[in-house]
Formats: structure tokens, C-alpha cells, sequence
């Protein structure tokens, strides 16, 4: 990491959480710089979920803080964040079951355009034409008046990608975003979201268990294990790391009292 | 000193029979999930077959193998209900239950009419215990000794159950864990079973020890209802230990209310409730109840569009149609038409929080009472116009609910739903019980509306246009960006919150709101009766709402005024018969049962399959 | 003894397990491996009838499982230890264990309290405490405990060594083939390699929900395309 401050999108300095006495995630530091996919990865129970919903505001952290931009985030509610141009999609899609397609993009544009409270006109009629680029741009324009109770899994994280882009958001935090699809999707959807992003200067930072996704298409990797960060540099740097391979296998660590995790 | 400790005992004695009702209440609950509504009818029917058993079997022996036979008996309806009535519905959407179990209490209430007679029963004194005993100079009862006594070992027994078997310890596991217990290879639907026994027994037990004291009566079931409910809330729910506490607290603070402040008894036990939750949201002794990623239950609902053309002019016929009644020249049809009206935009606002919001509120008559209440007071007090007093209405019904939703939504769930009949029920008492302001059980009379609507016809014009007009406003507002945000809210609210939407914000407006338009109700209701009565704001009346919204369908637009129509009609023509809550309830449970889409959604079921043509559908997962 | 054929799984609208076949013989102990979300739980879940399979047989010992709730799932011989533990934090340990205490059964080693404190003492140590005070991989044992207590024909242990300590996990490792001279057959579902080797005969790796790999453990070895394609980074 060399003086890349002023490209610096988010930065996240000393971010700690514990539970109870498990320390789930312990004094993390990194950027996300402008424009670049860096994938954070790790197994089970390493604290990504943890470190996502800290960013975003679900959890409270311990310690440490977030910026963005320079600006001071830490504990701010998940709505604020976004307001301030934060995009970010679930692990478990959150759609909103009851309404169509189109209108779930509606929904965060009405939001976005601060529409929520009004009264007068029809949801339905408004923002129809922005929600349809959106929807055109991740490729489920022709199924925006379906319910989205009855679309497959991989349009809804489709859905959900354009609706986390509607407020032209300058981050996306991704949660897992190919999770249960298919391999054919899941390098597809990875595949136009790292276009879209391109196209419109957007940083994303991402979690993903599945390798061929994220050495395919992230810039940067970081590597978490038990709260902590081991590892953080390219795809080359990171597949040839021994440490990495050994927390992925399991350590040996089954019968010598070791514990070599830096 | 005497005195004192002699209103100490009374409480204590009062808290026997709370206690045994509540934890029943509170054991089905940890197990099951299941709020029992017709737990107070387990407990009336413990009174009545206790008093029954009394007369046959004499003597102390007779007496307490009464009380116990009671209890087992009681017990043995509650698996009947439990086998007949809840099981075909536990794979339904859960508040479902809740219906069904209002169908059984107004079933048990025209069986006990049916059996025992529209009379009030004097319960036996106990043999060997009818006299007093002089503590300090002051008279206590020995029956309240020996119910002193009593509770200590009940408590004992189901702390032994619960502790010391097998069964008690898979009652516990399952109350922490229901899938696991499964998967350690446990029948649940027996564990479910046992449970509804043993919670109906206690309640009946609790319905028989309580007869020297206070009879039997047809009122009895909801007249602990709010008791035990405001027990179990403060106790925590699940919590046995918490539940005894609360009984106690509840029992000894009310015994000293009657003694210092005679006309706030049932104020008091609400406002402890109030205070209690305020600082501890789900109970002394409860634990936080883990809320779902997704509000609604089962199947989402189908996505809503503004009426179609077709559609409106349906609905214009309707009108139409509704104008032209006074053709027919009779009064009752105008009554009876009127009274639709109001009670369907009361249950199309109770629809918006609980449809739309997926906030099931308890307490709803609260708001329509309120309105009623509102209107009636400024008439009364005031001398105001009746114009005045009618736009006053919703602003006093929104202003209620300003403040007790801001007080129920810091919780979800059942806690959000308990609190709210709390709350009401806290309003409630408060009219029932400030005589010289309300009225108390007199009510407020001669509300009369200004001389230009004085007239039936006139009157009823008014209904469909204020009346009309709300359906049709709440409708609205359900298809504006408002609308949408609410039900947001409820379909994800972690998506609605991570895009920037106030849930808590939206919803509590949502209450609000549908708070204000059952004021309006209240007030069209007021002004054609004449008059207003305490049991406006009653749980009997919240419940008639909630019955026909779900009815109706939840998940649809229309179902609560369609739900509210059916009903009233159905009330209508049922009420001329001696046994009508025996027929209603029977047809509400089928109803539960057979259409557990309500009739709107059931109807728009059959008309899609038989027409299916564009919809596709790949629900997988649902049955 | 356990014969699954082409079993898919959602998880909601995710379709997580496709048409996954294998079959676990009497005594083995076979490792389910796979990174994660590669949909090692749902197998697991779906045997359990946890999450009903939409398509495809599993059969236990001639029974098929797919129509049967899941209560009834392990009343056949079925035991099943969650990845989460799901102890009950407000019972005692030997409340915990009393939960999972089912009747002796024909031609299979009977679990008893004595036995198993002896297996794991720790828990003896601390029988009278309630669950929520035990370490996390106290409650590990614990939860196998209680289901040995149900005196399984076929083990399912999810997970059994993430997040636990390496001294408790070389323990884990020594109960489970402990278990296996009992001639007790298991499905361990597993990321730790060297752990899962050690104890298991046979290793199956899944991938996205379809099988990679089922062969002995040797035969993986031989072929570290696959570790690396399915297992490592």
C-alpha cells in the first residue's frame, strides 16, 4: 500500500467486535481504493459477516473506526450510510416478496428521492422509467411486472444488484453475492457486476466462498481467519501464500498444540 | 398494622387463582407459540364444572376431589380443542390460531349458557373452612389462608414437573429449541398435546378453587382475560417464576388500590404493566424474543395494482346501489346498513396496520372507542357542535395513538400485540372506572347529531360518504409511496432500513394513521346510536376486528371490509337465534379450518384455478 | 445402510443440493468435504429431514426418509449433531442429556450417562450446570453426547471441529474413532482436512451442490487436482 490516501474510498482502522468474551473480529485495517473489486475471504466463522455488518452499520463495533471518503461513519444506522451513497446486497436476498419487480427498484428510488411520506400519487406510477434502465442494465427488464414471490433465485440477486444501484451509489458492499446459484451464474452475475461497476466508477468490496468467482474478477484480495487479517494482496500473492492454503486446509494443527496464526 | 398485613394476605389469596390461570397461559405459550385466547374459558369452565361436582360430592372430601376433577377435567377439553380445533392449523400463518381460538371461546360460552344457564352461580363455601380467623384485631377469611397455603405447593408441583421428569425437561427443551427436540427424535405434536392439557388443567383448577370466593358467571372468561394476559406480559413470557411473581405484584397492588384509591383499581394493574415494559420490554423475568428476517408468514401476499376500470365501475354499482336504500323504505335496512358502514372502515383501518404494516395490534377498539368517546365528551361537557365534536374525534383517536404506538413499537411480535390490548385495556378501565367524567358503565347518552342530519336518511347519506370516503382514502394511501413503504417495512426490514426507509418511523405514522381513521368510525358510530358505552373500547371489540380482517383475508386488499360485511351480516340474521355464538364460533373455526385465506383470498384461489392461464406458478417451498 | 439418490435441495429459492447420490456402508466413517456454502449442512439437513429434499430417495436401512417428519427420522436410528450445537443453554448437562435419551435398541451399543461421562469427563465435572456456562467446545461435546444418548445406528456430525480449540479437536478426533470401534458408522461433515482424514475412511468432496469426488481418502490424496480445485484456495 503505497500513498493511495486520496484514492481511498473507505478506510477501516483498528475495527474490533466481540461478543460476549469471542473476540469475532479483532482490529482490522484496510482501504477499498476507488474503482477496485477486492474480495474478502475466509472460512466459516472468520468474521466477514461480522466485519460486513459493522461497515454497514447493523452491528456496533468495539472499537476502531470506518471512514468514508474521509467522512466518519462508525455508528451510524444502515440508512444514513446509504443516504450517503453506500450500496450493499444481502447474503439471504431481501426483496420485498409482495411487490413486482419493478416496484422493489421503485421502492428504493422513491426512498432515494425522499417520496417516502407522500400520500398523493401512486407508487406504482412513479420513477417508472429510471427503475427500467436499472432493470434493462442487470438484463431482468422483461420480467419487471412479474411478482417477485415466483422469480428464480439468480434473477432476484439480479434484482437485488439493481436495486442496490439505484441511488448511484459510489460503494457496493456485496455479501456473498453468488451464493446458491448455480457455477454458470454465479461467474455471469460476477461478470456484469464488474462491468457495471467499471462503467460507472463504482468501488465494490465483496465476500465469496467461491474461488473461481473471485480470482476471476477481484483486483485485490484480503484473506480473514478467526477475526484477523492474514493476508492482503493480488490474486497471485494470495494463491501463493502459504498461510492461506493452510487455513483453508485446516492447520495440521489437529495434534501439536500450535497455534500459528499470526 | 393488622389492617395491613391482613390486605397483604387478601392479595396474596388473589394471587392463587391468577397465578394458576397465568402460568397455563404461560406454559402453552412457551411451548406451543400459541396465544390462547380461549384460556379464560378454560378457566370459566373450571368454575362451572367445579360448582357442578360440589353439589354431587359432599362434604371436604368432596369438595377438594371436586377441585381436582376440575382440573382434570378442564384438561381433557384442552386436548379436545388442542386435537380438533389447532392442529389442522398450525401450518398456518400463526396469528391464524389466534382466530381459531376466539371461535372456541364463543363456543364454550353458549355451552356453559346452554348447561348451566344465564344465571350467576354462587360458588360453596369450603366445608371446614367458612369462618374467619382475627389477626391483630382484623378478619381474614380461612379460605384465603388455605389458598395462601395451596399456591406454595402448586408452584412446588410444577416446578417438580418441570424440573424433576422426563417429561417436564422435554417441555423446557422444546420451550428453548422445538426443531431440536424433534431431531432428537421427540414427537412434538404429544409434547404439544400434554402441554394443552396441563395448561387448560391449571386454568380449570384455578376456575374451582376460586368458587367460595367468587362463583361462577358467563362474563367470567374475559373478565380475567386482561388479568392474565397483563400477568403473563409483565411475568415474561414462558417464565413460571416470572408469572407468580407478576400474580402476586398484580394481586397485593390491586387489594391496596381497593383499600386507597377505590376508583383506579383496574387502572392500576395496567399502568404497572405500562412501567414495567418500559423498563424491561419483554418482562421481569422474559427473555428477548428473536424477531424474523422477514415479517409476513407464509406465502407473500400478491403484489397490488390501483382498481382498473372494470373494477371501478364495480364498485360504483355498489355505491350506486348503497344510495338507492333508502328506497326501500325500512328502517331497519338503514340501521343495519349504517352499522356495516362504520364497523367496515373501522376493520379496513385495523386491515391497513395489520395487512399493509403486518402489525397486529390487540387493541384497535381502543381508537374507535376512543373516537366515540371523544366526540361524546365534548357533547357532553362541552356543549360543542356536533361537527365540531366529530372532526375532533379522529385527532383524539390519532393522538392515542401517537403515544401508545410510540410505546408498542420499541417490540415486535406478541409482545407488540400484548402491550397494545394492555394499553387499551388501560383506556378501557379508565372510562369504565372515572364515573363522574365518563359515565362509567352508564355511558355517555343523548349524542344526537346537528338538526341538518338529524334525519335517519340524511344520517345514513353521511355514513356513506365519511364512511365510504375512508375506505376509499385508506385504500389509497395503501397504493401511495406511503403504502408501499409500509408494507416494505414488513416484506424485509433489513432491505427497507438498508435503502434508506425509517421503518420505525413509517410504522409508527402507519399507527397513527390507522388509529385516526378508527376515531372517525367512532365517531360516525356515536352520533347514530345516540350513545356510547364502556364496551366500545372493549377486547371483545378489538377481536370482532381482528376476526373479520382475517376472515376477510389478510393478504388482500379488500378483505377487511369484505370480512366486515360477511360478519355483520352473518351476525345479523344469526342473532335472532338463542345459541348464536354456538353457530358463529362453530362457522368461524370451519371457517379457519376450510379457508385459511380468509374469503377474499379463497374466492380469488378458486377463480385462479379455475381460469389459470398467465399466472405462473413456481412456489416451491410452500404446500 | 443410509442410500441417497439424487436428492435437490432449496434452501428458500436457492437450489443448493443437486441430484446428490452416495451411500454410507455399515461401520464406515465417511467425510463430507467441501468449502464453504458447497452445501455440506443441507445434505446433512436434508438426511434429518430438516429441509425437505423436492426431488430424489434416501433410504435408511430400507426406509425411505423423504415422507417421514423428522422426529420420526431419528427415532430410526438417526442421530444427528448440528453444526450450531443447539444445546438448551437453560438446562443442565444432564438435562441436556436426558432430552436426547431414547430406549435401548436391538444389536446396538447402549449409551448410558456413566459411559459417557467417562468418554468426555469434562462434563462430568460440570453435569449440574446449565449449558449456557460450558465453553464452546464443552458444548460440542455435550451435543454429541446427547445424541449418543438417543443410541444412533448412523451418526451426523456437522462441523464438529470449527471453532474449537486444536486440544479439543485432537479429543473430538479420538472419540469419533472411539466410535467407530463401536462399529458405529458416521457422516462427518468437515473443512478441516487433516482431522477428517485422520478418522474417516472414505472422503466424498461436493462442490455447488454436485458430488466431486467419493473414493477412499488415499485416492484423494493421489489426485491433488481435486484438493486443489474443490478444497484449498
Amino acid at each position: 500500500m503505497n500513498t493511495q490516501q486520496a484514492d481511498s474510498v473507505l478506510k477501516v482502522t483498528g475495527l474490533s467486535k466481540s461478543f460476549g468474551g469471542l473476540q469475532a473480529v479483532s482490529n482490522l485495517n484496510f482501504d477499498v481504493r476507488r474503482g477496485e473489486l477486492l474480495a474478502l475471504i475466509g472460512p466459516n466463522g472468520a468474521g466477514k459477516s461480522t466485519c460486513f455488518n459493522m461497515l454497514m452499520g447493523q452491528l456496533k463495533a468495539t472499537q476502531g473506526d470506518v471512514f468514508l471518503r474521509g467522512e466518519k461513519i462508525t455508528g451510524m444506522k444502515p440508512r444514513k450510510i446509504w443516504r450517503k451513497g453506500v450500496g450493499r446486497t444481502f447474503q439471504i436476498t431481501g426483496t420485498y416478496q409482495s411487490m413486482t419487480v419493478i416496484e422493489n427498484v421503485q421502492m428504493a428510488l422513491i426512498s432515494h428521492h425522499k417520496k417516502l411520506f407522500s400520500i398523493r400519487p401512486y407508487a406504482t406510477r412513479l420513477y417508472r422509467t429510471e427503475a427500467m434502465q436499472l432493470l434493462e442494465l442487470v438484463g431482468m427488464s422483461a420480467q419487471a411486472e412479474r411478482a417477485c414471490a415466483i422469480l428464480a433465485y439468480g434473477d432476484l440477486k439480479r434484482l437485488e444488484l439493481a436495486i442496490a444501484l439505484s441511488h448511484s451509489p459510489s460503494l457496493l458492499l456485496m455479501d456473498e453475492p453468488t451464493a446458491g446459484m448455480a457455477p454458470k451464474e454465479r461467474i455471469n452475475l460476477m461478470q456484469l457486476t464488474a462491468d457495471i461497476v467499471e462503467e460507472r466508477d463504482i468501488s465494490v468490496l465483496f465476500t465469496e466462498h467461491d474461488m473461481d468467482v473471485v480470482f476471476a474478477h477481484a483486483h485485490r484480495i484480503m484473506v480473514l481467519n478467526r477475526g484477523e487479517l492474514i493476508a492482503n494482496g493480488t490474486v497471485e500473492e494470495i494463491r501463493s501464500d502459504p498461510m492461506v492454503q493452510e487455513v483453508y486446509l485446516g492447520g495440521g494443527s489437529v495434534f501439536a498444540n500450535e497455534s500459528s496464526h499470526a | 398494622m393488622g389492617l395491613f398485613v391482613a390486605q397483604l394476605l387478601t392479595g396474596l389469596a388473589n394471587a392463587a387463582t391468577l397465578f394458576l390461570v397465568a402460568s397455563g397461559l404461560s406454559l402453552i405459550f412457551g411451548v406451543t407459540r400459541i396465544v390462547n385466547f380461549s384460556h379464560g374459558s378454560f378457566y370459566m369452565l373450571g368454575a362451572f364444572v367445579g360448582y357442578s361436582l360440589m353439589q354431587v360430592l359432599p362434604g371436604a372430601i368432596g369438595f377438594w376431589s371436586s377441585v381436582i376433577l376440575s382440573g382434570l377435567i378442564v384438561g381433557v377439553i384442552g386436548v379436545i380443542v388442542e386435537v380438533l380445533v389447532l392442529r389442522p392449523v398450525y401450518k398456518a400463518p400463526e396469528l391464524f390460531q389466534l382466530v381459531a381460538t376466539f371461535g372456541v371461546i364463543l363456543v364454550i360460552q353458549d355451552l356453559a349458557l346452554m348447561i348451566w344457564g344465564a344465571e350467576d352461580v354462587l360458588g360453596p363455601r369450603a366445608p371446614g373452612l367458612k369462618g374467619i380467623v382475627r389477626f391483630m384485631g382484623e378478619p381474614i377469611p380461612k379460605y384465603d389462608l388455605a389458598l395462601i397455603a395451596i399456591t406454595p405447593f402448586v408452584l412446588f408441583g410444577l416446578w417438580y414437573l418441570l424440573t424433576k421428569t422426563r417429561v417436564g425437561v422435554l417441555v423446557r427443551a422444546a420451550t428453548q429449541d422445538r426443531e431440536m427436540v424433534a431431531a432428537l427424535g421427540v414427537n412434538q405434536s404429544w409434547l404439544f398435546t400434554g402441554v394443552f392439557f396441563l395448561g387448560a388443567a391449571l386454568a380449570g383448577l384455578g376456575g374451582a378453587i376460586q368458587l367460595p370466593k367468587g362463583g361462577a358467571d358467563l362474563l367470567m372468561d374475559f373478565n380475567i382475560l386482561a388479568a392474565i394476559f397483563v400477568v403473563v406480559v409483565i411475568g415474561g413470557m414462558g417464565s413460571l417464576p416470572g408469572a407468580y411473581i407478576a400474580a402476586v405484584l398484580i394481586s397485593v397492588l390491586n387489594v391496596f388500590g381497593v383499600a386507597y384509591i377505590p376508583q383506579s383499581t383496574l387502572v392500576l394493574m395496567f399502568v404497572v404493566m405500562a412501567v414495567v415494559l418500559t423498563i424491561r420490554p419483554y418482562g421481569l423475568l422474559g427473555r428477548e424474543e428473536v424477531a424474523g428476517e422477514h415479517g409476513q408468514v407464509g406465502e407473500p401476499e400478491k403484489p397490488i395494482k390501483p382498481a382498473s376500470g372494470r373494477a371501478r365501475i364495480v364498485v360504483g354499482l355498489l355505491l350506486l346501489g348503497l344510495v338507492c336504500l333508502p328506497l326501500l323504505d325500512s328502517h331497519f335496512v338503514l340501521i343495519l346498513a349504517t352499522d356495516i358502514i362504520i364497523f367496515c372502515l373501522f376493520a379496513a383501518s385495523l386491515h391497513f396496520l395489520l395487512g399493509l404494516g403486518g402489525l397486529v395490534s390487540f387493541g384497535h377498539a381502543a381508537y374507535f372507542g376512543g373516537g366515540a368517546y371523544v366526540a361524546a365528551l365534548l357533547v357532553t361537557h362541552a356543549n360543542a357542535p356536533m361537527e365540531l365534536a366529530f372532526l375532533m374525534a379522529p385527532i383524539g383517536a390519532g393522538f392515542a395513538a401517537v403515544i401508545i404506538g410510540w410505546l408498542c413499537l420499541r417490540l415486535t411480535g406478541v409482545y407488540f400485540a400484548m402491550l397494545t390490548l394492555a394499553l387499551a385495556q388501560l383506556l378501557w378501565s379508565l372510562v369504565f372506572q372515572w364515573d363522574e367524567f365518563t359515565g362509567g358503565d352508564d355511558g355517555l347518552v343523548d349524542i344526537w347529531p346537528s338538526a341538518w342530519l338529524s334525519e335517519a336518511t340524511t344520517y345514513f347519506f353521511f355514513t356513506v360518504i365519511i364512511g365510504v370516503g375512508g375506505i376509499l382514502l385508506l385504500r389509497h394511501v395503501a397504493h401511495s409511496p406511503f403504502g408501499y413503504a409500509l408494507r416494505a417495512s414488513r416484506d424485509s426490514n433489513r432491505q427497507a432500513e438498508a435503502t434508506g426507509i425509517d421503518t420505525k418511523k413509517i410504522q409508527w405514522m402507519a399507527f397513527t394513521f390507522a388509529g385516526a381513521m378508527a376515531g372517525v368510525s367512532g365517531a360516525l358510530f356515536v352520533f347514530s346510536k345516540g350513545s356510547v358505552f364502556p364496551n366500545e373500547l372493549e377486547i371483545a371489540k378489538s377481536f370482532d376486528g381482528i376476526i373479520v380482517v382475517f376472515l376477510g383475508g389478510v393478504k388482500t386488499l379488500s378483505g377487511g371490509v369484505v370480512g366486515a360485511a360477511s360478519l355483520e351480516l352473518v351476525k345479523d340474521y344469526l342473532t335472532r337465534f338463542e345459541y348464536w355464538r354456538l353457530a358463529l364460533g362453530l362457522l368461524i373455526i370451519f371457517v379457519v379450518i376450510v379457508a385459511p385465506h380468509g374469503i377474499v383470498g379463497s374466492i380469488r384461489r378458486g377463480y385462479e384455478r379455475l381460469f389459470s392461464r398467465s399466472t405462473t406458478r413456481v412456489d416451491g417451498e410452500s404446500s | 445402510m443410509l442410500e441417497i439418490t439424487d436428492i435437490n435441495s432449496f434452501y428458500g429459492k436457492a437450489h443448493i443440493l443437486r441430484d446428490l447420490s452416495f451411500s454410507i456402508k455399515p461401520g464406515e466413517v465417511v467425510s463430507l468435504l467441501g468449502r464453504n456454502g458447497a452445501g455440506k449442512t443441507t445434505t446433512v439437513k436434508s438426511i434429518m429431514q430438516l429441509v425437505k429434499p423436492q426431488t430424489g430417495q434416501i433410504f435408511f436401512d430400507g426406509v425411505e426418509l423423504t415422507q417421514l417428519p423428522t422426529h420420526k427420522v431419528a427415532k430410526l436410528g438417526v442421530g444427528y449433531v448440528p453444526e450450531e450445537r443447539r444445546i438448551f443453554t437453560d438446562l443442565t448437562i444432564s438435562e441436556n442429556l436426558e432430552v436426547g435419551r431414547q430406549p435401548p435398541r436391538e444389536g446396538v451399543f447402549e449409551w448410558t450417562t456413566d459411559i459417557l461421562f467417562d468418554l468426555f469427563p469434562n462434563l462430568l465435572e460440570r453435569k449440574n450446570n446449565r449449558g449456557k456456562a460450558l465453553s464452546g467446545g464443552e458444548q460440542q461435546m455435550l451435543s454429541i453426547a446427547r445424541t449418543l444418548m438417543g443410541n444412533p445406528r448412523l451418526l451426523l456430525l456437522d462441523e464438529p471441529s470449527e471453532g474449537i480449540a486444536p486440544v479439543i479437536v485432537e479429543q473430538m478426533a479420538q472419540t469419533i474413532l472411539r466410535l467407530k470401534d463401536e462399529g458405529l458408522p458416521v457422516l462427518l461433515s468437515e473443512q478441516n482436512l487433516h482431522f477428517a482424514r485422520l478418522v474417516s475412511d472414505r472422503a466424498i468432496v461436493i462442490e455447488g451442490g454436485l458430488k466431486k469426488f467419493d473414493g477412499a481418502f488415499s485416492e484423494l490424496e493421489a489426485q491433488p487436482e481435486i484438493r486443489d480445485a474443490y478444497l484449498s484456495v
